[in-house]
């Protein structure tokens, strides 16, 4: 349960950008991993590639791209937060790095189905 | 016997920082009613041995904050009714900080920082120079301005997940204070507070959560002032001065 000191949008876009660091941090040995298969073992890289035509796995990856637009946007406004002068529209920009991620991902979803 | 809207169903945190538990009380509900108010109600009525702090009681000494439902409020300013949840309310002392008794803290980590933060006046002049003049308009004091209304009431640092989770962290309000003193045109200690700002608890271990500023009863913003001081700090080292 998010204790009560916590419910506003910051923390929240707070709590976003860690899960999805973490999340990319568990993806990236398995993408990589599956990368080297084209040089070691091709025939189960294409075995992969088939299993990736499931609705299951296309929708897993709309959300692994969601992850990554929102780490990236997110990213993007604390490095802004951080350089640039201050900018009172944070919440606004927190928002708005959701509403990208989302709009982001699900181009991919409906280029992908 | 009053209905139950006429009275509230309060728990206060009894005990000190070994051990305590919630203690409920009811206490007759008012059509303007602080929560400061309900706590002196059950001193005065209930249990003279409650210990909390308090002596302004409207806003301005920052000697009465204390956790309302989880939430820190200064509480001679916050009005039951904001604050109430189903007819009921919590009351807890400030979260971060040792508790000597009930409702009061030990405010001296808090205000240790302060100094650790380099967050006190390093003179540029002697009483025998004349006074420095400074332009209100000037871009370094309306930063400045923007900090100087902290009433030292601690409700940042009990709203901050960085100062719960690292003893060394020097909080929301005394980077704030550095950062005011920084941009103070009459401060000659910039140097001095960027080394202290930019160590082990300082300003770079902000996760900029937002909440110090989110809940600063007087609408500051120490999260502007640490990420000013991450600024100052990190162009200082690239210019080479530490």
């Amino acid at each position: 349960m998010i204790r009560p000191h916590r419910t506003h949008a910051l923390w929240y876009a707070f709590i976003l950008h860690r899960i999805s660091g973490v999340a990319l941090a568990l993806f990236l040995p398995v993408h990589f991993y599956t990368l080297a298969l084209a040089l070691t073992d091709p025939e189960r890289l294409d075995g992969f590639f088939r299993w990736t035509e499931l609705a299951v796995v296309k929708f897993a990856e709309f959300g692994l791209v969601f992850l990554l637009a929102l780490h990236m946007f997110g990213g993007l406004r604390l490095m802004a937060l951080e350089w640039l002068p201050w900018s009172d529209r944070q919440k606004t920009l927190a928002a708005g790095a959701a509403a990208m991620s989302f709009l982001i991902s699900g181009v991919f979803l409906l280029r992908a189905i | 016997m009053s209905s139950d809207a006429d009275e509230l169903e309060v728990s206060v945190w009894r005990g000190d920082n070994a051990s305590g538990r919630f203690e409920d009380f009811r206490v007759p509900a008012q059509e303007n009613q602080t929560i400061l108010d309900v706590v002196s109600w059950i001193q005065q009525h209930r249990d003279p041995t409650l210990s909390y702090r308090y002596a302004c009681r409207v806003g301005m000494c920052g000697s009465c904050a204390m956790m309302v439902n989880g939430v820190p409020r200064w509480t001679c300013r916050t009005h039951v009714k904001v604050a109430l949840k189903d007819n009921r309310i919590s009351i807890g002392p400030l979260r971060n900080l040792p508790v000597i008794k009930d409702l009061a803290t030990d405010m001296d980590p808090f205000f240790d920082k302060w100094v650790a933060a380099e967050g006190m006046h390093h003179p540029s002049r002697t009483r025998d120079d004349a006074i420095e003049q400074i332009n209100p308009e000037d871009a370094s004091r309306q930063e400045a301005n923007k900090g100087i209304e902290c009433i030292n009431c601690s409700v940042c640092y009990a709203a901050c997940d960085t100062v719960a989770g690292n003893d060394d962290y020097l909080g929301p309000a005394a980077l704030q204070r550095a950062w005011t003193l920084y941009n103070d045109a009459k401060d000659a200690g910039k140097l001095n507070i960027l080394e202290a700002v930019s160590g082990k608890g300082g300003c770079h271990n902000c996760h900029s959560q937002g909440g110090c500023s989110h809940y600063c009863p007087n609408d500051l913003n120490p999260m502007a002032a640490i990420a000013g001081l991450k600024r100052a700090s990190a162009l200082s080292f690239f210019k080479g001065r530490k």
